[in-house]
């Protein structure tokens, strides 16, 4: 017996019953629901993360590994859009998503979300081990209720603290295979929880009047553009050297080192750019770079890593 | 949007294009139900391979002689 049929049949005569509608809900809105773009960008993290850390972990525990830490974070992102259905809706960005569309209801969503959180929490605890799955638990549970419920609606310094949610994927990858957290894992938190800020904060600069519309605090909202473009230079400046570390910390090579010194040099330029050129361009071009930049980083610390050990097995 | 037509006799009648989505809904849901069928199994036969238990190793025990 189907659901729908079950609802008719508890139908009370004399008592307005809630029309059951069937979903009009396509598969890719349920993609769509994963937010695909950003889960690429947590599971390429998370795969460097696994690969440089010093354990071995058999290649098909890899796989779920790395597929229980991409349906984590889409999980994390249908939650995020369940909750924020209703800023979705006014923001043009976001307006065309599938529940402030009407094709997909916040039922449906927080069903699809907390099913899909469940289960790779659970697999990943059963194919790893349960501080990988504890650490993905975690990752789910700071950017659903501590960056979207609370901090996103309440200050400025939401997508500060609320970084930490995106920048935990590499250490879940690196407790995966290890069973444990090293400094190196620390590092590559640090570095994408420092990267965060000028990113978000860049695209929230032509974004301000979408972001108060909605009545999010983002910083330009509430401190004003300059204040953001300072803020912007500040966690730049704090990032240069933190993606050099893993160079200086003797864990990657000469090529990891010279990649991390050019382009920090470059994040830092554009961000100066934005400083002083207070045009929207400059501040599309530095969030543009900021996603090679940290692609380009975790990608050289993969080859330098993949080359090192190449180079240690032929000696 | 599609309207949804509902009557007392036959219950809620779904549009051919509700039909449609209902039933790429149910693919999808049967493909997954599949490959997390083929995942476990995999899953299980590599965890029951040697060294990936994560149990603590015996002294003198061999994989053979267990």
């Amino acid at each position: 017996m189907s659901l729908v049929t079950q609802g008719a049949n508890l139908a009370r005569p004399g008592i307005a019953q809630p029309r059951i509608e069937p979903s009009r809900a396509e598969v890719g809105d349920f993609v769509a629901l994963l937010k695909p773009r950003v889960m690429s960008l947590v599971v390429f993290t998370a795969l460097v993360g696994l690969i440089v850390a010093p354990g071995h972990l058999h290649p098909v525990l890899g796989f779920v590994a790395l597929l229980c830490i991409a349906v984590g974070a889409g999980a994390a992102g249908a939650l995020n859009m369940w909750y924020d259905a209703d800023i979705d809706a006014v923001m043009t960005r976001t307006a065309s998503r599938p529940i402030p569309a009407g094709r997909v209801t916040r039922g449906e969503a927080l069903g699809f979300g907390m099913t899909l959180a469940v289960g790779s929490v659970a697999v990943l605890g059963l194919a790893t081990n349960w501080l990988a799955a504890g650490l993905l638990a975690f990752t789910i549970f700071f950017y659903v209720a501590i960056y979207t419920m609370w901090l996103k609606r309440s200050t400025p310094q939401n997508i500060v603290i609320g970084g930490a949610a995106g920048a935990f994927p590499p250490m879940i990858g690196w407790a995966a295979a290890t069973g444990g957290i090293g400094a190196e894992a620390v590092i590559l938190f640090l570095i994408i929880f420092f990267w965060t800020p000028p990113h978000f904060w860049a695209l929230s600069l032509w974004r301000a009047d979408d972001y108060a519309r909605a009545g999010v605090p983002m910083l330009p909202v509430v401190c004003g553009r300059a204040e953001t473009r300072r803020q912007i230079l500040i966690y730049s400046l704090m990032l240069a050297p933190l993606g050099i570390a893993p160079w200086l910390a003797g864990y990657a090579g000469a090529l990891y080192g010279a990649v991390a010194i050019v382009a920090g040099a470059v994040i830092v330029a554009l961000a100066l750019q934005v400083m002083r050129e207070r045009e929207l361009v400059a501040a599309k071009r530095l969030f543009a770079f900021s996603i090679l930049y940290l692609f380009m980083l975790f990608a050289v610390l993969l080859a330098d890593d993949r080359l090192s050990h190449l180079l240690g097995r032929t000696v | 949007m599609t309207a949804v037509a509902h009557d007392d006799e036959n219950g809620i009648v779904l549009t051919e294009e509700q039909k449609r989505r209902q039933r790429k809904r149910s693919v999808a849901i049967a493909l997954v139900l599949a490959g997390l069928m083929l995942l476990f199994f995999v899953l299980t036969i590599v965890k029951f391979g040697a060294g990936n238990l994560g149990l603590p190793a015996q002294p003198g025990v061999t994989q053979q002689g267990r």
